[in-house]
């Protein structure tokens, strides 16, 4: 790497993800992904559609599914084209959106503030511990009970799945603080405020985005059974609709389309936490730390 | 000169901490909060929101003790956790190989990593109808979908774990004579087992997730029904709310056994890590 | 004894950062079981010198200074800062301030900083300067260290003896009493050692800073030092007192001199008595 750049300047953004491309493609490796991925759409369509093996033949092979995808006049009702597929895509990010960052909001602070005050997490770490193993679907009778109406029960126990998460994994970044971080801030004058806002946050932030990409996944995994069960409208419910009244065709488009999606969001925290820890990757592009 | 402190019994101790005192201080202010929010209505006549609707935690111990002798309780038990046990076995059967194979060989994870990374944004649950269609039994769709909630969560965390290994304890190996089955045996597997264990306490949370959806989506009425979801959703059903949260914390209860199990079982495979 | 020149120059010169350290005893209770770390220890340093503190691995000397930097409590006695007292008997813990910074072992410059930002942190927190007036103070301090092109970098990025020398500049620019340093070295290599000893020396000569520094380096300590304070193993105790009385400034051919090889052999059996006490013992480190 380093012989072919000027001394002191290490190729950055476009350039390295050329450089990267071009050596990931003297290697093996996307030929394989390649060929695993053709396997798995080959083996699904003779099993799916060609052979039409029992019980395989029941869903809808990746022809089928595609052709319908793109197709303007779609038979089952759902499409590239058709409006409610981006209606429902629509519903799915944006409770998304509100449950992830009610989730982040509550979460992030209280874990923070766990983390660093033996007090605190005396008091509020047993209660949340009761709570936590009791499972998010566990709480969807009471939850449709506490609140009216479809949207609000919804969202609720994606932020909750979505907030345990969070939340611990918050607190133990700030419990991986090496000691002498806060020691060296101390003997540097620091007042409490400061500690707070310059080791505890950054040194924490690792653990914080792990726990993030944790915890979209986990938000996805509780809207989806909440739409299921619940719902109107959004990916969930489409899958179980369309389920319901045999439309097989659009139920695989759904799945396809949420783990899509699912894949986005989870690739945005990460990017956003790569951002946010330039300090990281410069370490670790060195060879690392 | 170094002298031993006399130690009180461990219960003293345990009153004494703080840390412990606190904690219980916490639960019971909880639960008073909890209480006197959903009597608030009965006693003062005004609905606290949210909590006002909920059944205060009264009722719902006098609700557990009349349950607990039902045997359709037990029995719910019974089935939740057989189902959760069979389907993570499956998954831990499969995944662990899987995984290992995929950390090891990297022809065998450059074929198979991109299909499985795919597919795996898509949440389990989303599979149910899917595996509803495809399995002849509502018994082994749940199965299935429970199978594929553990066994994702075990090969990622088998991955990371075998990956991390410093290859130093590799080469010491090796310059000692070491086959490769060796190596396997002797320094990967080892090393892997702590994310084993802790892909697998993770994973079993995720599988008591999917076979309570399971059992509430599935209704429980057909054959193969029952279980704590069940329990749950019928409850709720027949409106009987202190009953359902009797089921939650049942759930609660029975998920937390599990993973503490499981990391009992950790603690006990890997000795060398006892120190800590 | 004639007084050691070093010490009674510096001490002529200025008086500040004297310690005093009397009758200090330290018990840990890990687990249950009472550790004696510290046994009734007693020290005098003056303000000005380079006092270096030696002895086996985990015999407490690192309590000694976790205790004057206010990381630990002590249990018996009391130290004094310039008359002042840091700890003793009513406040076992002394408080922690920018008068007694210290270099951490493994270093502890903050990864999520540059090094012009952990530099200037200090001055920035005590509100002692502005952020424009702290960094580039930061930046000018970092030049006079040797650390021109780097200011801008994270510690990741940098050499393990450049991160070392930018966590010195971040304890000097607060213009300390005292320097207190844990082993700052010790995971370095040869080469890298002797650019930190010649680096620290003139920084030392130009500020005349009180250095605490604790090592299990025979030959750094006498070539660094005013004094050698060799330890016992635990229970900590003075067991020896050396003087280096060498002129300054020094330079890597004191280490080739007659003068340096008789401080060695008198140091040498102390410490390595010690030592092998240290090992039978088979304890594990005191972190």
């Amino acid at each position: 790497m380093s012989n072919q750049t000027a001394p002191g300047s290490a190729p950055s953004g476009g350039q390295l993800m050329f450089l990267r491309a071009a050596k990931a493609l003297r290697t093996p490796m996307p030929y394989l992904a390649f060929i695993g991925i053709a396997l798995w759409l080959g083996i699904y369509f003779l099993l799916n559609e060609y052979w039409k093996i029992f019980p395989f033949y029941k869903i809808p092979g990746p022809v089928e599914v595609v052709t319908e995808w793109m197709n303007k006049d779609p038979i089952w009702g759902t499409s590239l084209f058709t409006e409610d597929y981006y209606r429902n895509i629509w519903v799915s990010c944006r409770r998304i959106g509100i449950a992830f960052a009610l989730a982040t909001g509550l979460g992030v602070p209280l874990g923070l503030f766990m983390g660093w005050s033996k007090k605190f997490k005396d008091y509020t770490f047993p209660v949340l511990e009761t709570l936590r193993p009791i499972p998010i679907l566990a709480w969807v009778p009471l939850a449709i009970v506490m609140f009216s109406g479809f949207e609000t029960p919804i969202i609720y126990l994606a932020t909750l799945a979505s907030f345990f998460v969070t939340a611990l994994n918050t607190m133990l970044g700030v419990e991986s603080i090496d000691e002498s971080y806060f020691r060296a801030a101390g003997c540097l004058g620091s007042k409490k405020h400061h500690v707070f806002w310059h080791v505890v946050v950054p040194g924490a932030l690792p653990f914080i985005f792990t726990g993030l990409q944790i915890s979209i996944g986990v938000a996805w995994f509780s809207l989806v059974a909440a739409e299921m069960i619940s719902g109107d409208y959004g990916l969930g419910y489409m899958i179980m609709d369309s389920y319901m009244v045999n439309k097989y065709t659009t139920m695989v488009m759904a799945m396809l389309t949420l783990g899509f999606v699912g894949w986005i969001t989870s690739a945005m925290v990460r990017i956003a936490g790569y951002r946010m820890m330039q300090w990281r990757q410069k370490a670790l592009g060195q060879g690392g730390a | 000169m170094v002298e031993k402190t006399v130690k009180a019994p461990a219960i003293v101790r345990l009153f004494r901490d703080e840390t412990f005192r606190r904690g219980v201080a916490a639960i019971l202010v909880f639960l008073v909060l909890w209480e006197i929010g959903a009597q608030f209505k009965s006693w003062f006549g005004v609905m606290v929101p949210f909590i006002g609707k909920v059944a205060p935690p009264s009722a719902v111990v006098v609700r557990w003790l009349e349950v607990g002798q039902w045997a359709g309780y037990w029995e719910s038990w019974y089935l939740s956790t057989g189902r959760v046990f069979l389907g993570f076995v499956v998954a831990q059967v499969i995944g662990i190989p899987f995984g290992l194979a995929m950390a090891v060989n990297k022809y065998f994870r450059g074929m198979f990593f991109p299909p499985f990374e795919i597919l795996r944004p898509i949440p389990p649950l989303a599979w149910v109808p899917a595996s509803i269609i495809f399995w002849p039994t509502t018994e082994l769709s749940i199965m299935f979908v429970t199978f594929l909630g553990a066994f994702y969560t075990i090969v990622i965390n088998v991955l990371g774990g075998a990956r991390s290994i410093d290859i130093q304890y590799l080469r010491a190996a090796q310059s000692m004579g070491a086959s490769q089955w060796d190596l396997f045996r002797k320094i990967i597997l080892p090393g892997t087992l702590p994310s084993i264990f802790i892909g697998a306490a993770v994973g079993m949370g995720i599988t008591w997730e999917v076979v309570l959806a399971g059992e509430m989506i599935s209704g429980g009425g057909q054959q193969g029904g029952g279980g704590l979801g069940f329990f749950i959703w019928s409850s709720y059903m027949g409106g009987v709310m202190d009953q359902v949260i009797v089921g939650m914390i049942s759930i609660g209860l029975a998920g937390y056994i599990s993973s503490s199990l499981i990391r009992y079982v950790g603690y006990l495979a890997m000795p060398w890590r006892r120190m800590f | 004894m004639a007084a050691n020149p070093n010490v009674a120059s510096t001490a002529a010169t200025q008086t500040r950062g004297a310690i005093s350290i009397r009758n200090v005893s330290k018990i840990y209770d890990p687990g249950g079981v009472n550790v004696l770390a510290v046994d009734d220890c007693s020290l005098e340093i003056a303000g000005g010198e380079v006092c270096m503190i030696v002895g086996p691995s985990g015999c407490g000397k690192t309590t000694l200074l976790n205790a004057i930097a206010g990381f630990h409590s002590i249990t018996e006695g009391q130290i004094d800062l310039d008359g002042e007292m840091l700890c003793g008997p009513g406040k076992p813990l002394a408080d922690q301030g920018a008068d007694r910074v210290v270099v951490f072992q493994n270093g502890a410059l903050f990864p999520w900083k540059t090094l012009a930002d952990n530099v200037a942190y200090g001055p920035i927190v005590q509100g002692v300067m502005s952020k424009s007036e702290a960094r580039e103070k930061a930046i000018h301090m970092l030049d006079e260290a040797g650390l021109s092109g780097v200011a801008d970098k994270y510690p990741g990025e940098v050499s393990s003896g450049m991160a070392r020398r930018a966590e010195i500049v971040r304890a000097l620019i607060n213009d300390p009493k005292v320097l207190l340093l844990d082993e700052p070295y010790r995971a370095m290599d040869a080469l890298t050692k002797s650019i930190m000893h010649e680096s620290l020396l003139e920084v030392y000569d130009r500020t005349k800073v009180t250095i605490f520094f604790i090592t299990h380096d025979l030959e750094e300590a006498i070539f660094l030092g005013d004094r050698v304070i060799v330890m016992t193993t635990r229970p900590a105790k003075t067991k020896k007192i050396v003087d280096v009385r060498i002129e300054r400034p020094r330079d890597y051919r004191l280490l080739s001199s007659e003068e340096f090889r008789v401080l060695m052999e008198e140091t040498k059996s102390a410490v390595h008595e010690e030592a092998v006490k240290a090992f039978e013992a088979g304890e594990r480190e005191l972190a």
